[in-house]
């Protein structure tokens, strides 16, 4: 590409690759454009094979000329990947296996016809859908973080180019003031998308208020949730969002350096933003004087290394600084004192991808989506007992209700819905009685949970509550940096309390100890792993006082979880006697007659592996 | 444990390497992780000399990263996911099994050197729970029925090799 070294040559360039994009969209190149995902869901279902078998057979039937193939960011509809798209018809293939890769090149690319068999079937109606928008999953939901993810190829900057990116970096280096930019992301009222919902403007008013040689940015992107991967899924759809993200926040209060910090778990975010990092360098969008101007900013990346406590934002500091990933006591904020003790601004990814859009749109547009306390759109990551397990974003206000049955199409199996957890090992339990609740900040503190960074595990009747709590107390366990004695000695407390509620150990003074402990923690704690770690327990004792009761007092595990507490059982009327499920007994322990007795399980030897309820052909085992 | 020499000079050329750039101690042990596997003491010792960072820090840091090692890992270094989506579609059993059938728990290495367990915290591949990889390739939805055949695989490359 050429140097883009002047507002005009970047207003060229945008022209020219919208053209080519909307061309390739169109159809108006007279090539057909087929759009592969590339997300790590897709990839790991084997995407990349099937790139590479479409080459192969494009190649074989000459179609070169005729057709266009790239991979895509994430389709957000993970549960039902991998997916292609062809355009200009907008036709949305889904599970597409190696073996359908001939059925379309040979029925849609060849003879114009759309492959019926691997359209989206709607569970409900059972008709095909044909065009991704009319999919329910999608259609209560809006792309502003997710832009351009599932549409442009990620590896290269013309796409981004073509597909908005950029216009709003040009719009703040040739029309607006510092001042002005702070202004418009202030009047916005977006909230720091990384789980605190600090507002966005506010911090960086801060940190345009304090005098310094030299000032930072810092993106994090150290996505510890288990179980959200919106970041992820981001950096790898569309990083140049986020860099544009990053430049215009340091341009709104004089920071020239950026860091990204991404976990080490996400390669292929991470070789995607080094290459955009990369290749923005090379045409001249990175460096000195960007676009002839006196803002200059050098972006670089950091990775983690495995310590979820690191996306707290002063242990994340500390953690590029090549220290143990401990917390810093606060204040002095990192607006004011941050890395290497320079004015520095900690933004979540989500956060800085959504600034482009406040940017282009302006302020008072964007402040019209969502709640009066939230404005904007949130990126979930809907995962666990549901239909639809993916990305999906949804403007704030958008009630549980929504996110649960209409876009993520239910519970599978038929099962009764009991809870969803957000905001991870920080986050609360919500359950059947909270789901009118618009989604919000606000409204999420206030029934007990958080929003957190968007991860939102769906639950149901066969999940144990008490054994979801015991395994946070597990992770947070792990992951306590050990700074803060009630958080790294009191954690482990209250686990081992756990480990006896679940194994029946416990009585009801366990309980009431939990509580305490529980709050004493929360108030003894530098940081918001320490202050937020009891949450899990606190939640599920709150909305699930039965549970405990019953792990407690009747000493059983309503829902069959807690091994401890449950029994694999054989109904001798449904047993057939065939002997299959003592031949899978790794520890022997079943015995019968074949074809004479029934079989019995010695309750003093089972290990509770499940081998034989998963085996047993007459549904003659279950758990009680 | 005497360092090989080649090792040595590996391990200071990546110091070197890493050496401008600021707070560099984070980028030399992802460096030397990757490629050698493990950060022994040893090897603590000459990044220590060559940056001028204490062996007490650096220990301090290598010891608080979970990708950082002191052991050396097996070959096939299967990871199985307990994030919270995997978790409670039944990641733990898939975790048992593999407890089981290799005689370890997680975070050891056979006594052959073939397979380390590692219980890992979310891959993002959630739509795939449960999820596990082995060496980074990742197997979506396994149920504990697959785990002897995952193993099976990876000892047949050993016996063809």
């Amino acid at each position: 590409m050429q140097q883009i070294k002047s507002p005009e040559i970047l207003g060229k360039s945008i022209a020219e690759c919208t053209s080519v994009i909307d061309a390739k969209l169109k159809g108006l190149n007279g090539k057909r454009a087929l759009l592969i995902c590339g997300g790590t869901g897709c990839l790991a279902n084997g995407s990349d094979d099937l790139i590479a078998e479409f080459k192969k057979l494009i190649k074989e039937n000459h179609l070169e000329d005729k057709v266009t193939i790239n991979h895509v960011g994430c389709f957000g509809f993970c549960s039902q990947g991998p997916f292609v798209k062809i355009f200009p018809e907008d036709t949305l293939y889904h599970a597409v296996q190696l073996a359908d890769v001939k059925q379309i090149v040979e029925e849609d690319l060849i003879g114009h016809k759309v492959c019926e068999n691997l359209l989206y079937v709607d569970p409900v109606t059972k008709e095909k859908v044909v065009r991704q928008d009319d999919i329910n999953f999608y259609k209560k939901q809006l792309r502003i973080a997710l832009h351009g993810c599932s549409v442009i190829n990620p590896d290269l900057l013309e796409e981004s180019l073509g597909y908005d990116g950029f216009k709003a970096l040009k719009k703040v280096l040739t029309e607006m003031t510092p001042q002005q930019v702070i202004d418009e992301v202030s009047a916005s009222g977006i909230r720091g998308r990384g789980g605190a919902g600090f507002p966005t403007g506010k911090k960086w008013q801060f940190a345009a208020n304090q005098k310094s040689d030299i000032k930072y940015v810092v993106c994090n992107g150290d996505e510890g949730d288990p179980g959200a991967f919106m970041d992820r899924s981001i950096l790898e759809g569309n990083p140049f969002e986020v860099i544009e993200g990053m430049m215009i926040a340091g341009y709104s209060y004089g920071a020239s350096e950026g860091y990204f910090y991404v976990r080490a778990e996400y390669p292929v975010a991470v070789e995607r933003l080094e290459r955009a990092i990369k290749d923005m360098e090379q045409v001249g969008l990175l460096g000195d004087h960007i676009l002839g101007t006196a803002f200059s900013f050098r972006a670089h990346l950091r990775l983690g290394a495995g310590a979820f406590v690191c996306g707290e934002e002063t242990a994340l500091l500390n953690s590029i600084e090549g220290k143990r990933g401990m917390p810093r006591p606060r204040p002095p904020f990192p607006a004011i004192k941050g890395l290497w003790g320079k004015p520095t601004c900690v933004n979540n990814v989500e956060t800085l991808a959504q600034i482009p859009y406040i940017i282009r749109v302006g302020a008072s547009e964007y402040s019209k989506i969502g709640t009066v306390g939230s404005k904007g759109t949130k990126v979930f990551a809907l995962g666990g007992k549901i239909n639809n397990v993916g990305l999906v974003e949804v403007p704030m206000g958008t009630t549980l209700r929504t996110l649960i049955f209409d876009i993520g199409g239910g519970i599978p199996k038929g099962k009764k819905f009991k809870a969803i957890q957000t905001g991870g090992p920080s986050g609360g339990c919500l359950t059947d009685k909270d789901l009118d609740t618009p989604i919000d900040y606000d409204s999420l503190i206030a029934k007990g949970s958080m929003m957190g960074s968007g991860g939102a595990i769906v639950m149901d009747e066969d999940n144990c509550m008490v054994d979801v709590a015991h395994f946070y107390m597990d992770f947070i366990c792990s992951e306590s940096c050990g700074k803060c004695s009630p958080c790294r000695i009191g954690t482990k407390r209250l686990y081992e309390m756990l480990t006896k509620v679940t194994n029946g150990q416990a009585d009801e003074q366990t309980l009431v100890d939990m509580r305490t402990l529980a709050n004493v923690i929360k108030g003894g704690s530098l940081c918001a792993l320490g202050q937020t770690a009891a949450n899990p327990i606190l939640s599920t004792m709150n909305n699930f006082p039965d549970e405990y009761k019953a792990h407690v007092i009747d000493k059983t595990c309503p829902s069959h979880v807690c091994k401890k507490l449950m029994q694999y059982w054989i109904d001798p009327i449904k047993c057939k006697k065939c002997s299959k499920c003592a031949r899978g007994c790794p520890v022997n322990c079943i015995s019968g007659v074949p074809g004479k007795e029934p079989y019995v399980i010695d309750q003093s030897k089972c290990i509770k592996c499940g081998t034989c309820l998963s085996g047993c052909p007459f549904g003659a085992i279950s758990k009680r | 444990m005497a360092i090989k020499p080649e090792v040595r000079k590996g391990v200071e050329a990546i110091c070197e390497e890493y050496g401008k750039e600021p707070s560099p101690l984070m980028m030399i042990l992802s460096a030397i992780q990757k490629k050698y596997g493990y950060i022994p003491l040893e090897i603590q010792e000459i990044v220590s000399g060559k940056t001028g960072i204490p062996v007490a820090e650096i220990y301090g840091v290598v010891t608080f990263y979970s990708f950082f090692s002191l052991q050396p890992k097996g070959k096939y270094v299967v990871g199985i996911c307990l994030g919270t989506a995997c978790y409670v579609k039944s990641s733990q059993q898939i975790l048992d099994k593999f407890e089981t059938l290799l005689g370890i728990k997680a975070g050891q290495t056979t006594p052959d050197g073939l397979f380390t367990i590692e219980a890992i915290r979310c891959m993002g591949a959630c739509a795939l729970a449960p999820a596990m990889s082995v060496n980074g390739k990742v197997y979506p939805r396994v149920t504990p029925d697959q785990v002897e055949k995952i193993l099976a695989e990876y000892r047949s490359q050993e016996v063809k090799a």
